[in-house]
């Protein structure tokens, strides 16, 4: 590997300018000033683990992976959907501290609580609320880069397919989300969705029953939908998006395909 | 590299060479335990992964409880109009629990229909058969109206126009003394007003929507 040209130094004046350490400084050993100390503390302890879980390799697998030239900010979308999963994820934790899935009046006293008198209850519900439809937005301009891009061809089809499920789990959570208020919206729209379900012949009906837990809108729907939401499928999105990540690590991504390969001379002169 | 199995056609392990095979044994010990462990594995996941399936999935069987409710006076509903009754749909669930239905006095006239020849109140629910909105009686053009979707429905419940898939549901009624009560147990109807029990909206209930969209075990017909 070609020798790297070094940074030039910041043109600080002399006086300003950090000195050298002195052998023997910052290894721990007591001799280093305070600061030394607490940088080779840091540095020791990441060694303590490294040593006995081998993490920093998994890490530099992950993180430092080579990308083919002509990668572009559309290669961010991936990343922007897990973050605003995370976001979800966490304020959806704290929501859980206030809300409760009660029919009878509970549930949507819970939400105007949060809503009008917890302290920036109305700032992380509308993070909640607006994330969700934010997390749709960007899953699917995603899926059109990946699309767009050709980047679901071998060998990542299954990566394109782990993908169309977590599209599918993200409107699954969008579903059952929309009843967790309790308004009339949410009654009505989820009385609709649900009906839609039903539809489909044969597994339709039992389909509903298994949503609302029992014939019609009853005691347990909404903390069937509840469950479903803050339980059932982050924990299958987690576990989806580490292998959908996996997967990534493992097989790289793609040039833009306006990218085209170096034409290699020799390479020609054999094949012709 | 040689493979050691297919040099050896014999099922036996003493013939394998296996040390301290058994006379007649075929199962090594190794492979033995190997199944065993995975059963043993297999049968801990199964105990407690079934009984939380079947936790879960259990209300699709259980047949709901309905109720009779009084909902007037025999003198309350005319024949050729609807009056609307609020009541409780399904129990412990305060205002969330309730539904409409628009009810009128049985009549001669117009529910010639077999099946309504001895219903003594006509009790129409207010569920969109679309997709469940809630209807409502407009008396001046003598249509139930949705308002989702435009759904239009007669006098009698049936689909005049828009995207319903069968006529309106309705409760059965009976009259106790002066007093007209409700059951609030749903059954609905196909096109010609022949009896099915509860199907959910947007299920059709002619020609083959009964065996498309089949009765379910906690929805039956039970008064």
């Amino acid at each position: 590997m070609p020798k790297l040209p070094k940074l030039p130094a910041p043109p600080l004046p002399a006086a300003l300018r950090e000195p050298p350490p002195r052998p023997g400084e910052g290894n721990g050993d007591g001799k280093g000033g305070p600061l030394q100390e607490a940088k080779g503390a840091g540095i020791s302890v990441i060694d303590w683990v490294d040593e006995r879980t081998s993490l920093s390799g998994g890490a530099r697998w992950m993180m430092f992976r080579k990308v083919p030239k002509g990668t572009n900010w559309f290669y961010t979308l991936g990343s922007a959907t897990m973050f605003v999963f995370l976001s979800q994820a966490v304020t959806g934790v704290f929501l859980a501290m206030y809300y409760r899935p009660e029919p009878s009046g509970g549930a949507y006293e819970s939400i105007r609580y949060i809503t009008n008198d917890v302290f920036l209850g109305q700032f992380v519900r509308g993070m909640h609320k607006w994330g969700a439809s934010v997390m749709v937005v960007l899953v699917f301009l995603h899926m059109g880069r990946t699309f767009f891009f050709g980047a679901y061809k071998y060998p990542r089809e299954l990566n394109w397919v782990i993908g169309v499920v977590l599209l599918i789990l993200t409107m699954a959570m969008g579903f059952t989300g929309y009843l967790l208020p309790f308004d009339e919206r949410a009654y009505w729209a989820t009385t609709v969705g649900v009906n839609i379900n039903g539809t489909g012949p044969l597994i339709g009906p039992f389909l509903n029953d298994f949503l609302r837990g029992g014939p019609e809108f009853g005691a347990t729907t909404l903390s069937r939908f509840y469950a479903i939401h803050m339980l059932l499928i982050p924990g299958l999105m987690a576990a989806l998006i580490g292998a959908h990540l996996y997967l990534v690590a493992k097989l790289g991504t793609t040039a833009p395909p306006w990218i085209k390969a170096d034409q290699n001379p020799e390479l020609g002169k054999t094949e012709a | 590299m040689p493979d050691k199995h297919t040099q050896h056609k014999s099922k036996y392990t003493a013939d394998l060479m296996i040390p301290g095979a058994f006379e007649g044994e075929t199962v090594t010990r190794r492979r033995f335990m190997t199944g065993t462990a995975h059963t043993a594995g297999a049968v801990a996941a199964a105990s407690f992964a079934l009984p939380a399936l079947g936790f879960a999935i259990g209300p699709i069987f259980k047949q709901q409880p309905h109720f009779w409710e009084q909902i007037g006076t025999t003198e309350d509903f005319p024949e050729n109009n609807y009056i609307p009754v609020v009541f409780t749909l399904t129990q412990g669930i305060g205002e969330a629990g309730k539904s409409t239905a628009y009810v009128r006095k049985h009549n001669p006239a117009i529910d010639t229909d077999i099946y309504d020849r001895h219903t003594p109140y006509i009790a129409i629910s207010t569920r969109c058969a679309h997709l469940g909105c809630p209807v409502r009686w407009v008396d001046a053009a003598e249509r139930f109206i949705c308002p989702c979707h435009g759904g239009v429905y007669d006098l009698l419940g049936r689909r005049v126009s828009g995207p319903p898939v069968r006529p309106l549901d309705r409760f059965p009624t009976r009259v106790s003394g002066d007093r007209v009560e409700l059951y609030s147990g749903r059954f609905s109807v196909n096109s010609e007003l022949k009896r099915f029990s509860p199907r959910d909206p947007g299920e059709t209930l002619d020609g083959i929507g009964q065996y498309l969209y089949p009765s379910r075990p906690d929805a039956r017909k039970s008064y």
